[in-house]
């Protein structure tokens, strides 16, 4: 009966939509290939609803497309709806009432059984009021280890990060850089949040991101933490590219042996024609600690005041979340869906693992979820220093224990 | 707009900028160069509003801790003391420093020299002037890329001198977080200086043939007609050239972007890009707004004494 | 006249002196320093991605593609409109001509205003207004888009052709005011006494003899609001979005294969409309010299 209902409730929202069809101009910032191809399936699913997708597309990511969406918003002329990175970063929107409340839509069709892992629809909740669809999940605990280098330097692929270390002077003997990492601040600090994980545990881990604890960032599993980042440092030495996919690229064509990098790097190994388990391998959380961090992106609605647009919103909204969307969508992504109740057989391997991570429970919230973007900031720009000068671990590790102790 | 509310500020003896003082008809008050003033009108709307409404708002709020949205919570110098206290700030003001000097000079150099030789009656001087030009058309961000490519150690310069040879040749700036402001000053100078060239150009283009004809009578040589006679008479020429580049060298961002950014690690950033940065990815406004207030504060600490020694200045012409 | 149309430098004497030799010699080495970068972009343009990935990048291509410009400016997608940079042209046509027109018109008043008919406390505003050019755009844009809501303009084209006429204004209003000021006093002062009033004298004495300044002004503006991608995209909507736009998702789209030659390929055709303004300039900006020489 609870079902009939849900199904009543949205064919109602849809069914109010299709009779004025309303242009809605759709703000994002996925413009590469795959990206577009997986942003189409969406533009499909709600044209579908009688309703057109006007695109306004913004290549390069969230830092350019920010001020636009936020100047637009602030203008009062904003878009209809717009990609934002959930978590904190819309908290002022909301606050500024500048954003709609979803809830009844939420509440209609439960989105509170479907999503999964709940943490997702949390960081759409403020106040308890929904205000975001979560559409995807991506994961930053991955390591991609190209089997052509450590063929090339007579070794089998390791399955762990200490296997990795170990593996790295051979790897050097013959020419290949062992880990191949992108000169810029927001990928060294995502290879120490991943190393992080592996090295001082999720316990450590949550306590200093989550909780903000100073004292354990001070503690010894973070001393440790900074050691093998030090160490990997060392590792990285001659990769001199600043793309990320420039050094993914290195792992393709075994320039280099590992690359600590988001389940987003497989689209890379997919165009080169590389196939998951056979020329390279993805290590979740290192092959130490299985976990996942679920950051991912969601879609807002900003206030507008005209019944047909809001309507065409509601429409959107309950599009974005569908099944039959989420599996079109997240398979062109190469992301994981948010809901636990469809079918995800079509993906490859390293998806699959994930899935099963997810499956398992085994998520933590994402960095955007628990640290402002000004403290993740000050840690990138951290990071990008540590990572191409000699300063010490010792130092790094005093200075992020600053950055923490005064987080917000 | 009435003379009585432009406060007591007495007519400048000497306009601040310019080379003679104009002073056409005589002053009855309120009509005077009524035209004059009502053409002013947007330049007046554009000062008053625009740059001195949005540099108070600026500079009020930096004063808060807005973080994605302006708002007034104070919190007194707080972000002036974290700002200063950022060793990101302190190494992109001295970059600037170092970007800023070479710049100026490389660039006033370059441009007028390139200016000069093609003044002088050469064979193809429209060729010339269009490839010294042509980088202009191009945005930073193009020359960023195309800069990047060039000085790439493995596809560029260095990879072309190894192969020619030379296999210890070194030239990597961009790698090197020692010289890698020196990188993007070359495809700074590769951009700008041919706008500056054609300015020169134009200076050099409206210097009176008898000047020219007088020298030769003297017996001053070409680079001595250049130094003590040409180059004070084009004083306006430069100082329009000087705001040029000085502007573009405070509000450096696109290039440093697209060819480092900022790299390697926080050895090429810049002080626009602390501000952008911090206003819109880390979404601390305030922070944002605490650095460009500083810049503004040196653009006004450099300019007011200049103007001082112009108003004060000795008479010229 | 006929004179006043040729530089004003001395003339070198032989054809092969030691000074001609140094001369040509310094500019040709000039002209390979500036011409070097879009010899690399013309050539990579041209290439196919394998033989960019293994090549360098000075030599030129094995096989001619066009394929890359094509791509560029018929098929590259922006989101999901895959229609290159020929989508966005029309736009950025729609708000140069307005805002070329609008800024150039308004700061070269100011600037004879500045020049020729001062009043008490225009060098103030002046002075501002130059303080204004040092001021990183980037602060602007919250103030700037208040302002434009209060006015009702914020999303149109117009209120985008404000905004490059407010940013353009320091440094043209710096030109027009210099160039104005060396114009000799004397002509200024017999149109006066001719009777001839603020506007009379800027059409019929000060404009004619112009031409060079408003060429460089137009050099300067044609480039900014032509290559500008942020004013663009924060003050108007989609269906007015410059080519920039187009161009920024070709050459800054983060994940996916960087297709170089596509890359070069769209950054040459952008800049295509002020490489033609510039060199059809050039020679307007001769002419402009000798319509300059009526006042010797």
């Amino acid at each position: 009966m609870k079902k009939i209902t849900q199904l009543m409730a949205s064919a109602a929202f849809l069914g109010a939509t299709a009779v004025n069809a309303t242009e809605l101009e759709v703000t994002h910032w996925w413009t590469s290939g795959g990206e577009a191809a997986a942003v189409a399936e969406f533009a499909k699913a709600f044209d579908a609803t009688g309703n057109t997708w006007v695109d306004g597309a913004i290549a390069g990511s969230g830092g350019t497309a920010r001020p636009i969406i936020i100047s637009r918003i602030l203008g009062g002329d904003p878009m209809g709806a717009t990609q934002l990175n959930h978590g904190r970063q819309a908290e002022e929107l909301i606050e500024a009432g500048l954003m709609t409340d979803l809830t009844e839509l939420a509440e209609a069709q439960g989105w509170k059984d479907l999503v999964n892992p709940p943490s997702l629809l949390d960081a759409c909740t403020f106040e308890g009021r929904i205000y975001c669809v979560p559409v995807n999940i991506h994961s930053g605990q991955w390591i991609w280890l190209s089997h052509g280098a450590f063929e090339k330097a007579g070794l089998s692929v390791p399955a762990n990060w200490d296997e990795f270390v170990a593996a790295a002077p051979k790897l050097q003997e013959a020419g290949i850089t062992p880990l191949a990492m992108g000169q810029q601040g927001w990928q060294q600090n995502l290879a120490f949040g991943t190393i992080t994980i592996a090295i001082a545990g999720v316990d450590a881990w949550r306590e200093v991101s989550v909780n903000r604890n100073a004292d354990t960032a001070a503690g010894p599993e973070y001393t440790a933490v900074f050691e093998a980042v030090a160490n990997a440092r060392e590792l990285a030495k001659g990769s001199n590219v600043q793309d990320w996919n420039l050094a993914t690229n290195l792992v393709i064509t075994d320039q280099a042996g590992g690359q600590i990098m988001g389940d987003w790097a497989q689209g890379e190994f997919q165009v080169a024609g590389q196939v998951a388990g056979q020329d390279y391998t993805c290590l979740p959380g290192l092959g130490v600690n299985e976990v996942l961090d679920t950051g991912g992106d969601a879609f807002y609605f900003p206030v507008i005041d005209d019944a047909d647009t809001k309507a065409a919103q509601m429409a959107l909204a309950s599009t974005l979340i569908a099944p039959e969307t989420q599996v079109a969508f997240n398979l062109k992504k190469g992301s994981l869906p948010v809901r636990g109740d469809i079918d995800m057989s079509a993906a490859n391997d390293c998806m699959q693992k994930g899935l099963q991570i997810l499956a398992d429970g085994n998520v933590l919230p994402s960095g955007d979820m628990n640290l402002t973007a000004d403290t993740q900031t000050q840690i990138e720009d951290l990071m990008a220093e540590f990572w191409s000068s000699e300063m010490s671990a010792s130092d790094a590790q005093a200075r992020y224990v600053d950055i923490i102790a005064s987080a917000e | 707009m009435s003379d009585s509310e432009m406060g007591s500020s007495p007519e400048p003896a000497e306009p601040f900028l310019s080379v003679r003082p104009k002073n056409p008809g005589k002053p009855s008050g309120l009509l005077r160069n009524m035209s004059a003033k009502l053409a002013s009108i947007p330049m007046i709307l554009t000062t008053m509003v625009v740059f001195v409404g949005g540099t108070i708002w600026t500079v009020v709020y930096s004063f808060t801790s807005s973080k994605l949205l302006p708002k007034l919570n104070f919190v007194g110098l707080d972000q002036y003391e974290r700002l200063w206290s950022t060793r990101r700030w302190l190494i992109s003001i001295e970059n600037l420093a170092i970007y800023g000097f070479f710049s100026m000079i490389f660039t006033l150099v370059i441009g007028f020299t390139l200016a000069a030789l093609l003044d002088r009656k050469i064979r193809g001087e429209n060729i010339f002037r269009t490839i010294f030009l042509y980088p202009f058309a191009l945005s930073f961000v193009v020359t960023g890329l195309a800069w990047q490519w060039i000085l790439n150690p493995d596809l560029g310069v260095q990879n072309v001198v190894r192969s020619m040879g030379w296999e210890s040749f070194t030239f990597n700036p961009l790698n090197d977080p020692d010289i890698v402001i020196y990188g993007i000053l070359i495809a700074g100078l590769w951009q700008g200086t041919g706008l500056i060239m054609v300015i020169m150009l134009a200076g050099l283009r409206g210097i009176d043939e008898e000047i020219w004809k007088a020298a030769r009578v003297d017996g001053i040589g070409t680079v001595k007609t250049y130094i003590r006679i040409v180059i004070p008479m084009m004083r306006p020429v430069f100082v329009t050239a000087l705001v040029l580049i000085a502007s573009g060298i405070i509000k450096i961002y696109d290039l440093v972007v697209a060819q480092t950014n900022g790299g390697p690690g926080i050895a090429s950033e810049v002080p626009a890009k602390y501000v952008i940065n911090y206003m819109f990815r880390a979404q601390n406004l305030g922070q944002g707004f605490a650095a460009s207030t500083m810049m503004l504060l040196s653009v006004i600490i450099i300019l007011i004494p200049w103007a001082y020694l112009e108003f004060g200045g000795k008479k010229r012409g | 006249m006929a004179e006043a149309l040729t530089p004003r430098g001395p003339k070198p004497r032989r054809r092969f002196s030691r000074t001609n030799i140094m001369l040509y010699g310094t500019l040709i080495v000039f002209a390979l320093y500036y011409a070097l970068p879009l010899y690399v972009m013309i050539v990579t343009s041209l290439k196919g991605m394998p033989e960019i990935r293994m090549g360098n990048i000075f030599s030129p291509p094995v096989e001619v593609t066009f394929q890359p410009w094509v791509k560029a400016w018929a098929e590259a997608c922006t989101g999901i409109n895959c229609e290159g940079l020929s989508r966005g042209f029309g736009n950025s046509v729609k708000i140069l001509i307005p805002s070329l027109i609008l800024s150039i018109a308004i700061a070269s008043v100011n600037g004879y205003a500045l020049a020729n008919w001062r009043f008490k406390g225009s060098e103030v505003f002046f002075t501002i207004l130059i303080i204004g050019a040092f001021i990183p755009y980037q602060v602007m844009l919250y103030p700037l888009v208040i302002i434009l809501r209060e006015l009702g303009l914020y999303g149109s084209v117009w209120g985008l052709v404000l905004v490059h006429t407010v940013f353009g204004m320091p440094i043209l209003t710096l030109l027009f005011r210099n160039y104005f000021t060396s114009v000799p006093e004397e002509l200024f002062k017999a149109a006066r006494v001719d009777g001839a009033g603020f506007w009379g004298i800027y059409f019929r004495i000060m404009l004619p003899m112009s031409l060079p300044i408003f060429v460089v002004a137009m050099i300067l503006q044609v480039t900014g609001i032509w290559n500008d991608f942020l004013f663009g995209v924060i003050y108007t909507k989609p269906a007015h979005y410059p080519m920039t736009v187009q161009l920024n998702n070709i050459v800054n789209s983060v994940q996916g294969v960087k297709e170089y030659n596509v890359n070069m390929a769209a950054t040459l055709l952008t800049g295509l409309v002020p490489l033609i303004i510039y060199f059809a300039s050039g020679k307007l900006f001769v002419r402009g010299i000798a319509a300059g020489a009526v006042k010797g």
